[in-house]
């Protein structure tokens, strides 16, 4: 079939009902979907229209460099907004903070395939110090984990600042003050541990972001991922490719908000024996 | 007009609102601004640089760039607001019918939109359009589709904490109509917020678009769009990067007065500044 395709010879009646039947496309539409979610239950995602080989198969020999990818860019995201949030919300409306949040616009108002572009014109084709495409070593990884998460990295940096702004005020930080708690620690035991939650929960639904964005970064850098894969798959008109990847990725998805609502519950006693928040 | 004067009291935002407005007349009157037609192939003179004819040169069919660059604003601002007015029609019914009728109807709807909310919105858009095909409806199809649950869940919130207002009951009180009693007092609570709302996403659905079309599944070419452009461009990256620069230049700078506008809006409307935005 692949190969009837791609010499774009016109199939024949007989070729066409077979491959329907074949298929399965010939049955209604409800017996199609059961059959699809009967066996997708059993992690049996059927077989690929262009390779033949199974579509689980083929996904999970792509989703480690995915994950790899947007694991680098999660990491990338904490390690930098968490501390310019921070400082922006310590500094509020003076210089740090000025520059954090002019910063964090460019960032949220930035396309990432232009930035990729951007970057790879900068230090491939100028400056020759990275790679442009593909997957290698740790120097492959660079371009594309900054252009993923500067997106990521502005948002949080906005979330992070207002929540530790609406930390600040609390009474028990002017208590911890006033008892002459040394300034570091009320930052980081009374502020900082109390602006995490709010944080978590948002890292969690910025996984989904980042599997959307890496769907558009693997394309910029030619990453060897699920992203790429499905895209490609789109243009093969490879539906039980396209079912897979959606339900995979939401899957991850859903199963991490799951790990962050647990986290949640360890960094917060109060939702974790269900008590009211004292003011 | 009190709310405009506020608004442009700010120095950025009101270079935000110039550039808006400015992206707005080139995407209404693109066809006078310049004197060339964005899809005329003239392959001898193809990857010229920038000269007096060609203001900021050709790209690889010998199309001229700077025409296509203001015919790409209709593209994107066409669709934003296409996109933004669906939106806000399925999100203010479902919204406001689930608030205020409570009960089953609520559960349902709200279970319904958690459906939604349970997937990654560019991977749900992504998908969408693999199965309907590519092309500028199907686009904005799908990003109708993987928004409006948001923008639904938060009217009914704000639809559930209007409901029991006293100028609200007041009218009720008076024998006032279910429906005018929705349309007359409890959406134009609501509208400042969504408004608020919608211009801080209309920033993000524009990179939705332009990054679908970038990928080859939105705007089909010879179509100018920015994203469609900067695909074109991307093999010329060594030879002509300036064809890769100004498309990009162009969806940044509106995103970002979008963004800008966004911001100022909910501070002119808000000050206390607890909408949030930018949230997903």
């Amino acid at each position: 079939m692949a190969y009837l395709r791609l010499s774009q010879i016109p199939p024949t009646e007989e070729a066409l009902v077979e491959a329907r039947h074949m298929l399965g496309l010939d049955r209604s539409f409800p017996v199609q979907y059961f059959t699809w979610l009967g066996k997708a239950l059993r992690l049996d995602f059927g077989r690929s229209y262009v390779t033949g080989k199974p579509v689980l198969d083929e996904i999970l020999y792509y989703l480690p460099a995915t994950l790899l990818l947007t694991g680098v860019s999660l990491l990338l995201t904490l390690v930098v907004s968490v501390p310019l949030g921070v400082l922006a919300a310590l500094y509020k409306d003076r210089i740090p903070d000025q520059l954090t949040r002019a910063f964090a616009f460019f960032g949220v108002s930035i396309p990432s395939f232009w930035l990729g572009f951007l970057l790879v014109y900068l230090f491939s084709v100028r400056l020759g110090w990275l790679p442009a495409l593909g997957r290698g070593g740790a120097a492959h990884m660079i371009l594309p984990a900054i252009t993923l998460s500067l997106m990521s990295i502005s948002i949080n940096i906005r979330f992070f600042r207002a929540s530790v702004l609406e930390n600040l005020h609390h009474r028990f930080v002017l208590y911890a003050r006033a008892r002459g708690v040394p300034e570091r620690r009320v930052v980081g035991r009374h502020i900082f541990r109390n602006s995490l939650i709010p944080i978590v929960t948002a890292v969690g639904m910025h996984l989904g972001e980042l599997f959307g964005g890496s769907v558009v970064v693997e394309n910029v850098f030619a990453w060897p991922g699920v992203g790429r894969y499905a895209v490609t798959s789109i243009f093969n008109r490879d539906y039980p490719v396209l079912q897979c990847f959606l339900l995979l990725m939401t899957g991850i998805f859903v199963l991490c908000n799951l790990g962050v609502d647990v986290l949640y519950a360890w960094l917060d006693p109060r939702i974790r024996f269900g008590g009211e928040e004292q003011p | 007009m009190t709310l405009l004067r506020t608004l442009l009291s700010g120095r950025t935002t009101r270079l935000a609102f110039v550039a808006a407005c400015a992206v707005l007349l080139v995407a209404l009157f693109a066809p006078l601004l310049s004197s060339w037609d964005p899809d005329d192939i003239d392959l001898s003179q193809k990857l010229q640089a920038p000269s007096r004819e060609h203001l900021l040169g050709t790209d690889h069919l010998g199309r001229d760039v700077l025409a296509r660059l203001l015919h790409g604003a209709r593209a994107s601002l066409g669709s934003v607001a296409v996109i933004v007015a669906a939106i806000l029609l399925l999100s203010l019914s479902v919204g406001s019918v689930a608030g205020y009728a409570g009960g089953m109807v609520d559960a349902f709807l709200m279970r319904l939109c958690d459906t939604f909310l349970t997937f990654p919105t560019f991977i749900l858009a992504m998908f969408l359009i693999g199965i309907l095909g590519a092309g500028m409806t199907n686009v904005i199809l799908a990003i109708v589709c993987t928004h409006w649950a948001w923008y639904a869940r938060i009217i009914r919130g704000l639809v559930l904490s209007l409901k029991t207002r006293e100028h609200v009951l007041a009218a009720r009180v008076a024998g006032t109509g279910q429906f005018r009693l929705v349309m007359r007092h409890i959406l134009p609570g609501v509208f400042p917020q969504i408004l608020v709302l919608a211009t801080l996403d209309i920033g993000h659905m524009m990179l939705h678009v332009s990054g679908l079309s970038f990928l080859g599944l939105g705007v089909q070419p010879p179509t100018a769009e920015w994203g469609v452009m900067i695909n074109d461009a991307r093999q010329y990256i060594w030879t002509q990067p300036q064809l890769l620069f100004y498309p990009g230049l162009a969806i940044f700078v509106t995103v970002m007065a979008f963004n800008l506008l966004g911001d100022g809006l909910r501070d002119a409307l808000d000050p206390v500044g607890e909408t949030g935005g930018w949230g997903k």
